[in-house]
């Protein structure tokens, strides 16, 4: 059996709307990763210790395991203890909840970063704790621990194949219901990873804008 | 869970092969990568480019799918096992390619000169002077990759190969334990990490007392 690439467009309008959810899936991981990390980040710095030992726990189960793993846990074990989420917001959840533990690390050593002194400023000049991390401390290490992040939003984005196991019709799942009806894994699935790879290049330069608007304000 | 603890030992030492095999192959593939990327051949050099990537620049489980799936079209027949270890080792070696460049062209320029200088030939000149200094920057980053590629191992649940991720997933289904089984698949993926990590800091320490 050859190769014959023309079966591939007459399935171009499902193939796109699964890189649509793809899109979809990657912008809402990447927002709850990033905010997320961010709480992550302030809790293990700043909170009490009965807070931070059992996320520590939390944070180390989360990088020690596969994202797969973890996917499976949020979707077919919530289930059985009743919480029936969809799909969809199972995956987010998953890879939010994922990379947010990685960003969490980063965004830590960027707050460390920030000089003592501008801590120390804002909270002489009246500042409480939290308006001193949310106004001075945080922005300033966000803006140093860009490249960082961006680098795990585009492995967010090549993770976000695997939610197509748990039934999320993204890009993945698109093509496999394709080949189902053609018999034809090889085309669909290149055909999935060169709309990966252009969706990858789009994000690549939209991060790269973002970190030199952010190298221009400092 | 003392009932289904066998399969998940038995599980995990599927991953431990998978682990192993894929990444003896990616430390092959990355150094290929990585001499080709710095070669004075623009062909080689393109060529290397693209691998790293093409690979980077898509999911590895697409890479999977294509080679397990898509293989049979093209004349590759596999196990799903087999399948697995090849397009894993395949993509970590992309990777790894980055991280040995990067740690072979952070030797300091001046070493590669002087060592020209004193009359030792370029290839003389990388296999004394360049990779000893980057072998021994490459140690912790390499460990980095590894780690990334063990927990990567758990894609080819995908493909049915009877590995940790997918004994627990069965075992999710069967038993209405999830997070019990969960926490030893769990517990095994850190294990298996952790022994890495010191084998990884051993080799970190040993180059560095030369």
């Amino acid at each position: 059996m050859g190769l014959d690439f023309t079966v591939v467009p007459p399935f171009a309008g499902a193939l796109l709307t699964g890189a649509l959810w793809t899109i979809a899936i990657t912008v809402s991981g990447a927002v709850l990763s990033f905010f997320g990390g961010i709480v992550f980040a302030v809790i293990a710095l700043y909170a009490p210790l009965v807070v931070r030992l059992p996320f520590r726990l939390f944070a180390w189960l989360f990088m020690g395991t596969p994202l797969l793993l973890q996917l499976f846990l949020i979707y077919f074990g919530l289930i059985q203890i009743g919480v029936d989420l969809p799909a969809f917001v199972a995956g987010v959840i998953g890879l939010g909840l994922h990379f947010a533990v990685y960003n969490s690390d980063i965004i830590q050593a960027g707050i460390r970063a920030v000089d003592i002194g501008q801590y120390e400023g804002a909270r002489t000049l009246g500042l409480s704790r939290l308006q001193t991390l949310r106004k001075v401390v945080v922005p300033q290490a966000i803006r140093s621990v860009v490249p960082p992040i961006g680098n795990n939003m585009i492995a967010l984005l090549k993770d976000s194949a695997l939610v197509s196991v748990i039934g999320v019709a993204e890009l993945t799942l698109s093509s496999q219901m394709a080949i189902s009806r053609t018999f034809r894994p090889f085309e669909f699935y290149v055909a999935a990873a060169a709309c990966y790879y252009v969706i990858n290049l789009g994000l690549e330069a939209g991060l790269r804008r973002i970190e030199r608007r952010i190298q221009i304000a400092r | 869970m003392i009932r289904v603890f066998p399969f998940f030992l038995e599980a995990a030492w599927v991953t431990i092969q998978l682990a192993v095999l894929s990444g003896a192959m990616g430390l092959a593939c990355g150094a290929l990568g990585a001499a080709a990327r710095l070669s004075r051949s623009p062909a080689l050099r393109f060529a290397g480019a693209a691998y790293v990537s093409v690979i980077r620049g898509t999911p590895a489980l697409i890479q999977v799918f294509i080679l397990y799936f898509g293989g049979p079209q093209v004349g590759i027949q596999l196990d799903a096992f087999e399948a697995g270890v090849l397009a894993l080792g395949f993509n970590i070696g992309a990777y790894m390619t980055e991280t040995m460049r990067g740690a072979i062209i952070s030797v300091d320029r001046g070493q590669t000169e002087a060592a020209r200088t004193l009359g030792l030939s370029r290839f003389e000149t990388f296999r004394s002077v360049t990779l000893p200094q980057a072998l021994r920057l490459m140690i912790r980053p390499l460990g980095v990759n590894i780690n990334a590629l063990i927990k990567g191992t758990a894609l080819v649940a995908a493909i049915s190969v009877v590995e940790l991720t997918y004994t627990a997933q069965r075992y999710i289904g069967s038993t209405y334990k999830p997070f019990e089984m969960f926490l030893l698949a769990g517990v095994l993926y850190m294990a298996i990490i952790y022994v890495t990590g010191l084998g990884v800091n051993w080799l970190d320490r040993r180059a560095a007392l030369r």
